[in-house]
């Protein structure tokens, strides 16, 4: 599914950019794509919640997860989407380089974030295959970091068109626009992933 | 906004690279992106790999002519009725009836240029050939997958792990593939009706569509995830279905039941908009209820998307469950009830074309409105849980998707033909394949019922030999469906080549497909239309003013 | 016709379709004899359903079939039909109609749902759990197959997992079953086990007119245990605990059927249920408990069986032939079966 997210943008973006007026309808048709995405999300969750609900011990003993890195992890990745906000807010004000920045910034905090999931997964002491519980851990994290990447290469995408004198400005910047619900998208998913899988351990 | 298309001349939309007045068949095979090449793309596919399934069902029926397991090794029954299902489901009637049609009539009925999103759209439908690729290879590596279409583990995950894992992938791609167009239908139908046209305007197989895209859209995904977990399970060592390691083989079957009965709804909807446009032209009389309809479609996806446990009432679920599902699923009768006495009074007072596209959908009434009373039957727990996974149930689908989805298909190729290709298909030769289709239906699909009421289960290839008469009968059923699809590609390929010459609107229709060339211009109007009359105001003195393409005519409403 | 009024003719047409319906209701000899107390509850709900469906597929059909009729295109007609776009009215009696008839329909299965005891599985069982107390009373070592779920651990597995099926109807509710008989499903046969006496079979015996209760449970994959004449089916699910409770009614043998895909073979997973008189029963169970105390080798031999090995032991009792089982053997080490391994 995911050659199918990064897609829509890229191709599209050449097809429509002779005229604007099809601008919003590619930003509709990616919020479209996203809800029903987040359905597929919505399946790997309710799997570990029926997981959940039917196991006394959950997680089970030796599988226990990390909770500081990823509450850091959490952090970096809610305050980046304020972060690409102000970028495509800048270029909305025709403030190139001040999206340049934002983007740059929102860029580098994913890839932190990616890199404190690799570390998460080398020092976690078990595996995919370990149990139950780190079947469902590995997977949707995984899955979801496997969303933080394809959003990385989007906004690295718009990083690397903004070169291109007046591609982006504040008549045209659906670009940016699309990389920032991207973005959200992947945030939300991670706010309801991080409840369940870590903070529901709590309890 | 879209509107400003109008303006808009054909050859700045693709690009301003220019491009020729007309395809080219060779542009038949290329990635191309206009809405009514991909049209037809998904349908002549989809009408191949019905030919495929359909060859499966017959070697299927073949090995059931006796009791015993004589014809096909047992496995090999089991990967063709795997197959069997999943082309038909997937590679046919997915593609023929949403793809196809969805494609090549929905920017054409709301008078756009094109879809929303061309190049996705595109991309949508290469997605399918490959999967059907893999699905042959399954057969290569492994004899195919053998798990029922259904693909429930812990078999799933002991049988033919590669073919079981090419079959899984190639549903992860038609699956974004039904995610991709439902996203285009949903925006285009949304965002580029001309902007003359209200939604209460809008011909109802456009509000089919919007329905079907729904339920596309937040029940595919779920399958996906389903699949990506049984991929794991079956190659990455995990155990989400694997009881032993306190997995759950239940699981699965709610994730994949929350997709696969929406998914049939996802094959009768587009089939009811077909209907709704294809009774009313040819009985020439206005749709009688236009937003009973439109609203029974949207009633119909959200009920849908909460009966999915009606095809687990025997397996693992609580007596609570059961009976929540029993009454969601019997609500289901009451929107389609509705759509099906519309049809039926829009039939009566009427000046009713025997026309072959006719001939189908008055069929298709028939036979759906008898599927649908067994699937009702099916939907009250205490007495599905004596039929459940026998014959009646093969009898209660394929009186629905064969009489239901496959009738409408054939009614729609019927009516619609003109338009594609400009040319008429030999009426003679269509009433042949309507009356040898019927009859074969009736033989086929009609015993089975019995069958499965008196004992006997589904996907044996070799069964209890007091049920080898019914089943010859069935299997001379099969036969005779077999033969009834011969005049049918005869009368595809030879009218498509030298058909009568069709004109711009050879039903006198008036919804706004007809108000263009046969086969439409590449941007389907020199000059948009603009909409003077709702699209099934028969009998008022309207039918005459559909002016030629383009040139529209200043009528008002009364 | 003149001179008769339209309601009249609806009137007549409506009393003969309804008695069409009935009778086909009453007549339509679809359904197999009646064997458990069951089958009448779920068949009366079924003529309920053919009479109500025929009688919607008769006035549809009719519909359709006068239109089509009496609203033909006439020769050189070529005008168009009346303009009419609705009646609310109508649109509102035939969304009402049907509306009744399913809420009619919905709360009578829930009705014969409860009769058939679908509220209670798993809620009295009268001899425990069905692992717990195999091993202990059987003659014979019975459970090389359920040893596999293990005692210790299994025992936990039952307590806190759903049972599904069905349990006492609400007549019964406080009795105990009268008979306690553990099924196990696997590739490609039925194991009937007897907790009280030990007995192993493959087929199943009950007593006519008694509480019998099966505890069903699956080794390897999904079957589904099916006696169309019982009108009753239970998945038996790998790791989740089902009942079926019922009493036979009628003297007979009758089919036991697999209904669930189970593999290559699963067409040939069928063997039988015997409801025997009281005595005969009686008889049958001491002439069993009598012959496996006399043959503690079959017990030996299964000490650590491989499924192909316990099928072949047991084979004189399966209803399959010889090739059937060379067939299944051969099946069998095919995939592997003997043990669950499923992370191959
Ligand atoms: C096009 C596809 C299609 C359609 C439209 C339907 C429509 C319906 N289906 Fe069916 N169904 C399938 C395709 C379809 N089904 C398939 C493929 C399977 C098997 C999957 C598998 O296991 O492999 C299946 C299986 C299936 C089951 C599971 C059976 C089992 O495995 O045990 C059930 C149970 O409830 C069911 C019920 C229904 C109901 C209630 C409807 C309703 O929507 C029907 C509504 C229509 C009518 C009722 C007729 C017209 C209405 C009137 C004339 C009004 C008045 C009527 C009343 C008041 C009753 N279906
Ligand atoms: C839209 C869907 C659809 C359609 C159209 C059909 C069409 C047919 N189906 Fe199918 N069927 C399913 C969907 C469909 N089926 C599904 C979902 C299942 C369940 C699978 C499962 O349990 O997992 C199933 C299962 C199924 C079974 C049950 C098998 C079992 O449980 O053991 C049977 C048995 O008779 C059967 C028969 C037929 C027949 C005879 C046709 C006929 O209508 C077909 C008529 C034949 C043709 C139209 C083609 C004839 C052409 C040739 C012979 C020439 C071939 C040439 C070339 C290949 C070049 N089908
Ligand atoms: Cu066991 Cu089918
Ligand atoms: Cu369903």
């Amino acid at each position: 599914m995911q050659g199918a997210v990064d897609s829509t943008p890229v191709v599209t973006g050449h097809e429509v950019a002779a005229h604007e007026e099809h601008q919003d309808l590619r930003v509709l048709g990616l919020i479209t794509f996203l809800c029903s995405e987040f359905l597929m999300f919505a399946g790997f969750f309710a799997v570990f919640l029926v997981f959940r609900g039917s196991n006394a011990q959950w997680p089970p003993e030796e599988t226990e997860v990390e909770l500081l890195l990823p509450a850091v992890n959490t952090l970096i990745l809610v305050s980046s989407s304020w972060v690409i906000n102000l970028g495509t807010k800048a270029i909305k004000a025709n403030d190139l380089a001040g999206m340049r920045k934002w983007f740059g910034i929102t860029a580098a905090m994913g890839a932190v974030f990616l890199a404190g999931q690799v570390y998460e997964y080398m020092n976690l002491g078990y595996g995919l295959k370990t149990n139950l519980f780190s079947n469902c851990f590995y997977l949707t994290t995984g899955f979801h970091g496997a969303h933080v990447f394809i959003g990385l290469v989007l906004i690295l995408g718009v990083l690397w068109r903004s070169r291109r004198a007046n591609h982006y400005s504040d008549i045209a910047h659906t670009g940016p626009e699309m990389a920032e619900i991207y973005w959200h998208f992947v945030d939300v998913v991670w706010i309801v992933l991080f409840t369940l899988i870590y903070l529901l351990t709590l309890i | 906004m879209a509107q400003a298309e109008v303006s808009i001349k054909p050859t700045e939309l693709q690009g301003g690279h220019g491009h020729p007045d007309k395809w080219k068949w060779y542009d038949y095979f290329t990635f191309n992106v206009d809405h009514k090449v991909i049209g037809i793309q998904y349908l002549v596919t989809s009408f191949l790999f019905y030919l495929v399934g359909g060859f499966m069902a017959v070697l299927m029926r073949t090995e059931l002519a006796t009791p015993d397991s004589d014809f096909l090794s047992p496995d090999l029954y089991n990967a063709f009725l795997t197959n069997h299902g999943t082309i038909m489901i997937f590679l046919w009637i997915v593609p023929a009836a949403i793809g196809g049609f969805g494609n090549y009539l929905i920017p054409l009925m709301i008078g756009a240029r094109d879809m929303a999103f061309p190049k996705l759209n595109a991309i949508a439908f290469w997605l399918n050939p490959p999967a059907g690729a893999l699905l042959a290879a399954s057969f290569f590596f492994g004899g195919g997958a053998q798990a029922g279409w259904t693909s429930y583990p812990p078999l799933s995950e002991i049988t033919a792990n590669l073919p079981q894992t090419l079959w899984c992938a190639a549903l992860v791609m038609v699956g974004t593939s039904s995610i991709l167009g439902s996203v285009n239908f949903l925006v285009t139908i949304w965002k580029m009706r001309v902007p003359s046209m209200k939604w209460d305007q809008m011909p109802l197989f456009c509000w089919a569509m919007v329905a079907t895209s729904i339920l596309a859209l937040f029940a595919t995904p779920v399958l996906a995830a389903a699949l990506i977990l049984l991929i794991f399970d079956i190659n990455f060592g995990t155990s989400f279905f694997k009881p032993d390691a306190g997995g759950n083989v239940v699981v699965y079957q709610h994730l994949f039941w929350f997709y696969s009965h929406p998914a049939v709804y996802l094959m009768i909807l587009p089939i009811f908009g077909i209907m709704s446009e294809v009774i009313p032209v040819h009985a020439r009389k206005p749709i009688f209820g236009y937003k009973a309809i439109a609203y029974s479609s949207l009633t119909i996806c959200l009920v849908g998307l909460f009966v999915w446990v009606h095809h687990m009432f025997t397996s693992g679920t609580a007596p609570w469950m059961r009976i929540f599902f029993t009454i969601s699923t019997l609500i289901v009768a009451v929107p389609t009830g509705v759509k099906i006495f519309s049809w039926v009074a829009t039939l009566w007072g009427g000046k009713i074309r025997y026309t072959t596209a006719m001939l189908f959908a008055v069929g298709l009434l028939s036979m759906f409105v008898f599927g649908g009373l067994s699937g009702v039957t099916l939907g009250a727990a205490p007495f599905d849980i004596h039929v459940h996974d026998t014959y009646y149930v093969v009898g209660h689908f394929h009186y629905v998707l064969f009489g239901g989805s496959v009738f409408g298909i054939y009614s729609g190729i019927y009516h619609w033909f003109p338009k594609m290709t400009g040319r008429m298909l030999n009426e003679p030769l269509g009433k042949v394949h309507f009356v040898l289709t019927f009859i074969g239906t009736i033989l086929t699909f009609t015993p089975m019922h019995s069958l499965g009421m008196q004992g006997m289960p589904r996907r044996v290839a070799m069964y209890d030999p007091q049920f080898a008469d019914l089943n010859q009968l069935v299997t001379i059923g099969s036969y005779v469906l077999a033969v009834s699809v011969i005049p049918f590609y005869i009368n595809v390929i030879w009218s498509w080549m030298a058909g009568k010459e069709a004109g711009p609107n050879p039903w006198n229709a008036m919804t706004m497909e007809w108000t263009t060339d046969s086969p439409p211009m590449i941007e389907n109007w020199e000059v948009l239309p603009v909409l003077t009359h709702g699209p099934y105001e028969y009998g008022m003195d309207k039918a005459d003013q559909v002016g030629p393409a383009g040139e529209p005519v200043a009528t008002t409403r009364p | 016709m003149k001179q008769i009024p339209a309601p009249f003719w609806t009137l007549v047409l409506g009393i003969a379709v309804t008695l069409i319906s009935l009778w086909v209701g009453q007549n339509h000899n679809l359904l197999p004899i009646q064997a458990s107390e069951q089958a009448p509850l779920v068949d009366d709900l079924f003529d309920v359903m053919v009479t109500i469906g025929t009688a919607l597929f008769i006035v549809v059909q009719g519909a359709i079939i006068y239109s089509m009729v009496r609203f033909r295109q006439r020769k050189g007609d070529e005008t168009d039909g009346l303009p009419i776009e609705g009646n609310l009215p109508l649109e509102a009696f035939w969304t009402a109609i049907p509306s009744i008839i399913v809420v009619g329909l919905g709360l009578y299965s829930v009705v014969v749902f409860q009769e058939m005891g679908g509220f209670s599985p798993g809620g009295h069982h009268g001899h425990g759990t069905m692992v717990a107390m195999a091993p202990q009373q059987s003659v014979i070592d019975v459970a090389p197959l359920l040893a596999q779920v293990g005692e210790g651990e299994s025992a936990d597995v039952y307590s806190r997992t759903q049972v599904y099926g069905f349990g006492a109807s609400p007549l019964m509710q406080l009795n105990q079953p009268d008979v306690t008989v553990n099924v196990t499903g696997m590739q490609y046969a039925w194991i009937f086990n007897y907790p009280d006496t030990g007995i192993i079979d493959g087929e199943l015996h009950v007593p006519v007119g008694k509480d019998v209760q099966l505890l069903i449970e699956a080794k390897d994959v999904i079957h589904s245990f099916w006696v169309p004449q019982f009108r009753l089916k239970q998945d038996a699910l790998p790791g989740e605990p089902a009942e079926l409770r019922f009493v036979a009614t009628r003297e007979g043998t009758y089919p036991v059927v697999c209904a669930e895909l189970c593999g290559a073979y699963h067409g040939g997973m069928r063997t039988q249920v015997i409801v025997h008189s009281p005595e005969e029963y009686a008889d049958w169970v001491a002439s069993r408990v009598a012959e496996a105390s006399s043959t503690t080798a079959v017990a030996q031999t299964l000490a650590s069986p491989t499924s192909a090995e316990y099928l072949a032991a047991i084979a004189p009792d399966l209803a399959t032939s010889p090739v059937q089982i060379a067939q299944m053997n051969h099946a069998q080490m095919d995939h592997g079966l003997s043990g669950v391994s499923m992370d191959r």
